[in-house]
């Protein structure tokens, strides 16, 4: 009986080892998927259609997570040049088809699928930064970090001129957190940030009107009770009303009712909030939090320069989308376009969160055991 | 790279990153306990506040759709209009049974197959909380009769809301297009926001090409419901901000005198003011009535449309590609001249056919007596093959092919509507590249005639007429120029664009092929005099055409006498008119109705006198004194 029960926990390890599955990060994105679906359930007014499309999509980004972990970082180092190439050319052509069609262009339609190249940068670009950095000595000087300012700004540009600011917001938060792991120094780091905030008004110029006229209203959404300001009272609404155990799944008032907008999107937070409570969302929230530190731990045992920054990166970047969209929707932050990520409706950063997970899973289970 | 390596402090690395991590930590803990502990006021100090305002909470966000933006031909006749129609609306969560609600509905108001499946459809695709439209365009008995059952109907809704019509309905509809329902493929392309509460976007012609400016912007309101989710009043209100308006350079009356010009025939006319591009006319027969279209046509009228022989679903005037046959002559002149292949009054004899050295074929003249001799004057008004068969030989494909490109032909006008075809232009180059064969100095002969690949569309014959009357300033054709906003009346105008400038050697030259053109219309023997050219009032510059109709695709079957009709030339007719200050510029173009001067010629005569003598007031005196 113990011998069999041993067997079967060494087939099973041996298993997880041939997948080169990190077993604690699998296992948490399996509870938050899982939450996510009984969520957006809730939230689509229990469509199954609406359902059933959103789990096609979770098995082709974790099919996606699981053919990127079989790749040792080696290789995603000695790719990273490569397809931040392709990357920019991409961008320029959308950016060229863009302008041939006359009007707003994220997609490349490649005949069978349409590709969106900025998605992509999501990845490619703290890849190109942590292979830059690979082989220099760190902390990096004055001229390493010039360059790799210039390897973020240039892609973060040219998906601002597509124009998608939230995308290029990501992009350019995760170029600066690998600058960041690769040890710039503080007092340099926070001029970055400070010249950042004073070049604001020349990213003001590049604007597009509407969306000008959405930071207007994020600073003050009383101006806007109509638009997303009142997306935010009636989001603050639902999640209020959900008091500390909430209202009950399928019972959400604000969300069964229609008052709620985007609330399978965008907004699907304030759904959870409503319907399972602080207690529901202080959970949701650790298991999050779980997420993002074993990310950050994969990144300190991590094995080389390279892994090191690019899982740091990463894990921060999953951060972002979660502060982002969380703050937005209790009305701590600007409504900005980004997802609950994993939970929110819609397939586009499915795929992209899932394969950085791939390539966190790829660092931690390519370490060559050499020391016990 | 081992010295590289060397300077690599490994342990520093590691050290940094993980304080780097550290850091990491202390910012995603601080900034998770913001969120947590503005959750707990939320959801907890608040909470009593928010289930207050969540009991209350009546208020609902609607959208609401913007005034579509009007459509009017240059005299202010309204074209395209908004209509307030009614609406059945089905609020899936308000009703307890739809297909027992369905069944009494279709007792009280009148319900098609095509209705409940169409509905059905929707169904499936939207929320329950979200009315669904049932039937659109009630009638008045429909209305009433509903609205004494409406207490036994909860979550069934009339809608007021304005539809499209089009009140000159099928005159109208090659030119303006329509409007339709909005599919999935269209919402993908446009602002989702902006189209919350639009039904109807544009589908092709004037309707689909701007879209934009029609269309209007989306507003809002906040509307208090009850239980139910029945309206009970409006709150706060954006309003939407209505689309603009489109002013035409049409004339409304000229195209219905176009229309009745050409009556129980199948072609087309484009009439166009050579000065600025403007369409004065473009009718396309057969029609359809547009309207049908709006709020879905059903399958058994769409099909009697698109299988009618005639197609009058197909835009002619834009789409339709023919060979330009002898009304290509004027612009051959000309490039003759140009090139100084030939020049006035040099003659030569015209047999009835041409041959080439090495080459057994007979190029035949359509009389078969031939013309005897010719200078480019006869050889014009009479139209004379042969002439043209050497002047084609003389100047080459080439030169040929660069002189007639410079004057829009084969490649889009760039009209600012939809569907328009490039026509053809054809060259050696396009051979080699198209059908992997050599060009053949015989099928230089025949494009000389404007038979063989070369295809234009009616607008590109107008456009290029136009620009021999004025002396080689090619115009961009266009449908609309002026935006009118709707709420101030103010009408901003769209300023014409001149495509291209042919400067010739010699001005001359212009005159020495406009004569000619005029003799086509006013000696005896000229081809447009009999039928067309007779009596007018002002001068008329014009070039006839037959084209060949090359046999009829296998696959379609006619009986006999339909037959015979199909297999029967194109009649064409360019002109343009007055002669010493041109006003307008028309390109007619007939379907196998025989012969040009006869069948073609008379149309534009019609629509000449119309335009110049009842709408502008020109005759020859007065044209005497205006031309300058």
């Amino acid at each position: 009986m113990r011998e069999s029960e041993q067997t079967a926990y060494y087939l099973a390890r041996d298993i997880i080892r041939f997948l080169h599955v990190d077993v604690v990060l699998f296992l948490l994105l399996v509870v938050l998927i899982s939450v996510g679906l009984v969520v957006l359930y809730s939230a689509g007014g229990e469509s199954l259609a609406l359902l059933s499309s959103q789990g096609v999509r979770l098995m082709i980004a974790l099919t996606g997570m699981l053919v990127i972990a079989q790749i040792p970082s080696a290789v995603l180092r000695r790719w990273s040049p490569w397809l931040y190439a392709v990357g920019i050319l991409l961008l320029l052509a959308v950016l060229v088809a863009g302008e041939m069609g006359k009007g707003a262009q994220r997609w490349l339609d490649l005949g069978v699928v349409r590709f969106q190249p900025s998605e992509m940068m999501k990845l490619v670009v703290p890849m190109m930064v942590a292979w830059y950095f690979a082989d220099k000595p760190l902390p990096p000087r004055l001229v390493g970090i010039i360059v790799s300012a210039v390897l973020v700004l240039l892609p973060m540009f040219m998906i601002a001129k597509q124009p998608d600011l939230g995308t290029a917001l990501l992009v350019g938060s995760a170029g600066i957190f690998a600058i960041f792991f690769a040890g710039i120094s503080w007092r340099i780091l926070i001029g970055m940030v400070a010249s950042g905030v004073a070049l604001a008004p020349v990213l003001w110029h590049f604007m597009h009107d509407y969306q000008r006229q959405r930071v207007l209203t994020l600073l003050n959404p009383e101006s806007d009770p109509l638009g997303s300001g009142y997306h935010i009272i009636q989001s603050k609404i639902a999640i209020g009303s959900g008091g500390l155990f909430g209202k009950g799944w399928l019972n959400g008032t604000q969300s069964q009712l229609d008052f709620l907008p985007e609330r399978s999107t965008d907004f699907i937070f304030a759904v959870f909030g409503e319907e399972f409570g602080l207690v529901g969302a202080v959970l949701l929230i650790l298991l999050y939090t779980a997420i993002i530190f074993r990310g950050l731990h994969i990144a300190v045992y991590a094995q080389d320069t390279f892994s090191r920054i690019l899982a740091g990166s990463l894990s921060l970047t999953f951060f972002v989308y979660l502060f982002v969209n969380t703050g937005m929707v209790i009305g701590m932050l600007p409504v900005v376009g980004v997802p609950l990520p994993l939970v929110s409706y819609g397939g586009t950063s499915l795929v992209t969160l899932m394969a950085a997970f791939g390539m966190l899973m790829s660092i931690h289970s390519h370490r060559r055991l050499l020391v016990h | 790279m081992a010295r590289r390596q060397a300077i690599k402090n490994h342990g520093l690395e590691k050290a940094i990153l993980r304080h780097r991590v550290i850091f990491a930590v202390v910012v995603v803990v601080l900034a998770m306990s913001a969120v947590l502990a503005r959750l707990f006021h939320l959801q907890v100090v608040s909470h009593e506040h928010y289930i207050t305002l969540s009991t209350n909470n009546r208020v609902r966000l609607e959208a609401i759709a913007p005034p579509r933006g009007m459509i009017y031909d240059r005299t202010g006749v309204l074209l395209a209009d908004n209509q307030p129609s009614y609406i059945l609306e089905l609020t899936p969560a308000g009703v307890k049974d739809m297909d027992d609600t369905l069944a009494r509905l279709g007792k009280v108001v009148e319900l098609s197959e095509l209705d409940l499946r169409r509905f059905k459809r929707a169904l499936r695709r939207s929320s329950s909380f979200q009315p669904v439209p049932l039937l659109f365009n009630l009638s008045d008995e429909d209305l009433a009769r509903f609205a004494v059952e409406r207490h036994n109907f909860p979550g069934v809704e009339i809608e007021a809301r304005l539809g499209r019509s089009y009140p000159l309905s099928g005159t109208m509809a090659h030119v303006i297009g329509y409007v339709s329902r909005i599919d999935d493929k269209e919402l993908a392309r446009v602002d989702k926001t902006n189209y919350r509460a639009s039904t109807h976007i544009g589908k092709i012609g004037l309707e689909r090409y701007y879209e934009d400016i029609l269309h209007g912007k989306v507003g809002f309101q906040q509307v208090e419901v009850n239980a139910q989710g029945r309206r009970l009043r409006v709150l706060e209100r954006q309003s939407p901000e209505a689309g603009k308006d489109l002013v035409l350079g049409l004339d409304a009356s000229l195209q219905a005198v176009a229309e009745g010009a050409m009556e129980g025939r199948s072609g087309s006319v484009v009439a166009i003011d050579p000065r600025n591009g403007d369409i004065l006319a473009m009718v396309s027969v057969p029609e359809y009535d547009p309207n049908l279209f709006v709020n879905g046509i059903s399958s058994k009228e769409y099909s009697a449309l698109r299988d009618d022989p005639e197609q009058p679903l197909f835009n002619r005037s834009l789409t339709g590609q023919y060979p330009p046959g002898s009304t290509i002559k004027p612009l051959m002149g000309l490039a003759g001249l140009d090139y100084q292949v030939t020049w006035a009054g040099k003659t030569m004899y015209a047999g009835p056919y041409y041959m080439l050295k090495n080459d057994e074929r007979k190029y035949r003249d359509w009389k078969k007596t031939g013309h005897g001799t010719v200078d480019l004057d006869k050889a014009i008004t009479q139209s004379c093959d042969v002439y043209f068969y050497d002047l084609a030989f003389k100047l080459g494909i080439d030169r040929m092919h660069e002189f007639l490109d410079a004057f829009g032909l084969g490649k889009r006008t760039g009209i600012d509507s939809t569907g328009e075809a490039p026509g053809l232009l054809p060259s050696r180059d396009w051979k080699r590249r198209t059908r992997h064969q050599p060009w053949y100095p015989g099928e230089t002969l025949i494009a000389g005639i404007g038979q063989g690949y070369m295809l234009a569309t009616p607008l590109q014959l107008a456009m290029s007429t136009g620009a021999i009357a004025m002396h080689g300033k090619v115009m961009k054709p266009r449908l609309v120029k002026g935006i009118r906003d709707s709420r101030t009346g103010e009408v901003k105008a769209l300023p014409p664009e001149q495509v291209n400038q042919v400067d010739l050697d010699n001005d001359a030259y212009w005159k020495q092929v406009i004569q000619p053109m005029v003799h086509v219309m006013t000696q005896r023997n000229g081809t447009g005099w009999w039928r067309a050219g007779r009596g007018a009032e002002y001068t008329i510059a014009g070039k006839t055409g037959t084209a060949q109709v090359f046999g009829i695709k296998q696959d379609e079957e006619y009986d006999a006498e339909s037959l015979r009709r199909k297999l029967r030339d194109h009649a064409l007719f360019v002109g343009f008119a007055p002669v010493e200050d041109p006003r307008i510029a028309v390109a007619v173009i007939v379907e196998h109705a025989g012969h040009g001067g006869a069948e073609a010629a008379p149309v534009a005569r019609k629509i000449m006198d119309y335009y110049l003598l009842q709408r502008l007031g020109i005759n020859n005196k007065s044209a005497a004194k205006e031309g300058t």
